[in-house]
């Protein structure tokens, strides 16, 4: 008989200690939750909630506020600084996005094998990310500088350039460049690091398998690297995205948005809405444009990944 | 903090029910923290700012926060004041650049220090937005009150209500070094009387070669167009904006005068090339290594000047064909209208205003005085160079508008697009025609 083998408890809990077992685990359930939702809550439910109130009133530094929607957000359409930023910062995305991930994505294939030395091509490939980016900024405003940094003579006793240039604000190009340049020094470490834990958890059986099924380096990568890693590149990808489109140390640091607002980020329009024209309101309706603009590319990204995994 | 917390702990042992006792040290410690900030949280400062003329100096501490570009004159105040007071001055001194979204972010939070001095164009701003405590009777009660520097104060006036006195004065004036005017064949002690004269000054030291160049400008700063090139304007008889800030008038002759020499300056090679992409950081950096002839510069950096070991001579900013004049500039301070300590802090500021400390510690360090009549003393009239920028102070202007900041300091503000457009643009006279609509745009109130 199949019933005899089913083991049954010798004593089985009644009604009330049952209750006040599952009681317990509610409750130490809560316990566990409780830390995580209180800081979602104050400081990211409470702000955001914040947020959204001030972007619907006159919201001055000192004194009371004065509900004025739907102003802050009609005055978007005539700030000619955010439009341009947008674009800008559309630009920017676009060109950082497709260079940081090549390059990372590049980094990560070529430590990826176990090697002698290669730990430390693997450090050296990720220290720049362990300079705090404000730093960095700093860093390369000093290197770049036209009179004072050392980059101009370096490249003049190469015979690369035959008089000084100003990197960092002689042409919206250069600044540009300088930024981009900067913001792949200090993440494609980051990066790399992300995708090498997302190639190295492929199971080496899979390539084994390929290469006995003789398939070259090329279809191992298109047919078996790619597809597995996708999850790992969306990550990367929104990421790169989000920190694109949330700019702002680089190009307050090291082009201070110039030359002639050429590199002025949207978080730049922001802060200065907020602590150059004092006007808070404002500030907090941009930001909340920007939030919605951010969810809309994160989830249009994910729904790409997904799609061409299946 | 700990001595306040334990004193806290054993006033609550004492007033704590028998059965609390087992409460640990730790416990105790936390709950008095929370009674502290919950107290602290309580408190509320007097938003009138009484006692007129409290001189309170019985060791209370001040916090007090000043910008970067003037902090050695604080410093320097600051130090006097601790030495020979009981109460004791906490100086903050906070990246110049920052210092307008500190101000900002600390006002949102009512996190302001009991003082903190501004660069004296924020001056309306701040007064308008109550960031300063009415301080209209203390300043009405000084024996000097009608001495202090003119300018610092109306500045510092509201709605007919006063909220700061002045803290440093900083001129703009010229600059030339003498080694180099040697060099190139001038006379070393005559130092250019008009713009056009800088010009040709400028010109015969570029002749020098290698890398000394005649002159320099901050061409990507508006603060420094501001407080260099408008005194030309103000000297050829123009003006930049109407008197009560609102409305711009760059396209005047006047302006076009002006900025058409320093366009030809730059399009020559006279005016140092890179200076053209100049920010600010490193603006004065330029004449201190001293590879440029003549430029208008901050009279502060007269000291650093010494200190290089430059050979200097200072003149008045001069217009196109003649006339002085003088971007009046440095700091006012006040004290917050969320400060509970106002009566030690007056006594900080009165203190820095008296004959003894303006004439004892600033004139001795070749600062400016902020007393019209302390201005001729023994230590000003020893240095020819003082009583320049002495006499070309009367002559001075510091400019009134409630939004100058993000009209013409900040780098996104359309001032700077204006000024760049006239000096290396395609056409000095569209740019400043179109500049002035969007100058005029953002000076208008919300």
């Amino acid at each position: 008989m199949i019933g005899a083998d089913v083991s049954v408890p010798a004593v089985i809990p009644s009604a009330p200690a049952r209750a006040v077992r599952r009681d317990r685990r509610v409750l130490s359930g809560a316990a566990y939750v409780t830390p995580t939702a209180l800081m979602v809550g104050v400081f990211f439910l409470v702000p955001l909630g914040l947020m959204l109130w001030m972007s619907v009133h006159d919201w001055p530094l000192l004194g009371p506020s004065t509900f004025n929607a739907p102003r802050n957000y009609t005055g978007i359409v005539d700030n000619a600084l955010f439009i341009d930023a947008v674009w800008f910062t559309v630009e920017y995305t676009l060109i950082i996005s497709v260079l940081l991930f090549a390059a990372a994505f590049g980094l990560a294939l070529l430590v990826q094998q176990r090697r002698p030395g290669i730990a430390f091509f693997r450090t050296a490939f990720f220290l720049p990310g362990a300079v705090g980016f404000a730093a960095a900024s700093l860093l390369f405003y000093g290197l770049l500088s036209r009179d004072l940094g050392p980059l101009n003579p370096i490249l003049s006793s190469l015979g690369i350039i035959d008089k000084p240039v100003s990197w960092v604000s002689g042409s919206p190009g250069l600044a540009l460049g300088s930024s981009v340049g900067l913001v792949l020094w200090r993440f494609t470490g980051v990066n790399m690091l992300i995708l090498l834990t997302g190639l190295q958890a492929i199971p080496t059986d899979l390539y084994e398998a390929a290469k006995m099924d003789g398939a070259g380096r090329w279809q191992q990568f298109w047919s078996i690297t790619l597809p597995l890693l996708r999850p790992t590149i969306a990550l990367v990808l929104i990421l790169i995205t989000t920190g694109s489109l949330l700019a702002f140390d680089q190009f307050f640091i090291l082009t201070n948005g110039g030359p002639d607002n050429s590199t002025t980020s949207i978080v730049m329009v922001i802060f200065r809405e907020a602590f150059t024209r004092f006007d808070l309101g404002s500030a907090a309706a941009i930001s909340v444009i920007l939030l919605l603009a951010l969810l809309v590319i994160n989830m249009l990204q994910l729904r790409v990944m997904r799609r061409q995994s299946h | 903090m700990r001595g306040s917390i334990a004193s806290v702990c054993r006033a609550l042992r004492a007033a704590m029910p028998p059965s609390w006792l087992p409460l640990r040290r730790a416990q105790l410690a936390w709950l008095s923290v929370a009674l502290c900030l919950t107290l602290a949280g309580c408190k509320k400062s007097d938003p009138t700012g009484a006692t007129p003329t409290g001189k309170l100096d019985n060791g209370t501490t001040i916090t007090m926060w000043t910008r970067a570009a003037t902090s050695a004159q604080s410093q320097l105040l600051v130090d006097a004041y601790n030495a020979s007071h009981e109460n004791k001055v906490q100086l903050t001194v906070i990246p110049t650049d920052n210092y307008a979204q500190k101000v900002a972010t600390a006002a949102g939070g009512n996190a302001l220090p009991d003082l903190f001095a501004a660069d004296v164009i924020f001056a309306p701003n701040y007064t308008s937005k109550n960031l300063y405590l009415d301080i209209t009777e203390r300043i009405a009660a000084l024996p000097f009150k009608d001495k202090l520097a003119p300018s610092h104060i109306q500045l510092g006036t509201y709605k007919g209500k006063r909220y700061a006195v002045p803290h440093t004065i900083d001129l703009s004036v010229i600059f030339w070094n003498k080694d180099l005017y040697t060099k190139a064949g001038l006379d070393p002690e005559k130092g250019p009387r008009t713009l056009a004269e800088l010009g040709e000054q400028a010109r015969k030291v570029q002749t020098l070669g290698g890398e000394i160049n005649g002159t320099t400008e901050g061409g990507n700063c508006g603060g420094c167009g501001v407080f260099t090139l408008w005194p030309s304007v103000w000297a050829a008889g123009g003006e930049v904006m109407n008197a009560e800030g609102t409305v711009a008038t760059l396209d005047s002759p006047a302006v076009k005068s002006v900025l058409s020499i320093w366009r030809q300056l730059y399009a020559d090679g006279v005016a140092q090339p890179g200076s053209k992409d100049e920010q600010g950081p490193t603006w004065v950096g330029r004449f201190l290594s001293g590879k440029v002839g003549v430029a208008p510069m901050p009279s502060t950096t007269l000291a650093l000047m010494d200190k290089a070991g430059l050979h200097v001579g200072v003149a008045p900013i001069s217009g196109p064909d003649g006339g002085e004049s003088t971007f009046v500039g440095g700091d006012v301070i006040g004290i917050s209208s969320t400060s509970s300590k106002p009566d030690a802090a007056w006594n900080f500021l009165e203190w820095t205003l008296s004959e003894t400390t303006q004439v004892q510690i600033m004139a001795k360090n070749k600062d400016l005085l902020l007393r019209t009549d302390l201005a001729e003393n023994a230590f000003s009239s020893a240095d020819p160079r003082m009583v320049t920028s002495l006499k070309v102070l009367a002559k001075g202007k510091t400019p009134y508008a409630l939004n100058f900041n993000q009209t013409f300091n900040d780098p996104q503000g359309p001032w700077l697009a204006t000024m760049r457009g006239a000096l290396f643009g395609p056409d000095l006279e569209a740019a400043l025609a179109q500049g002035n609509a969007k100058v005029t745009a953002s000076l208008s109130p919300r």
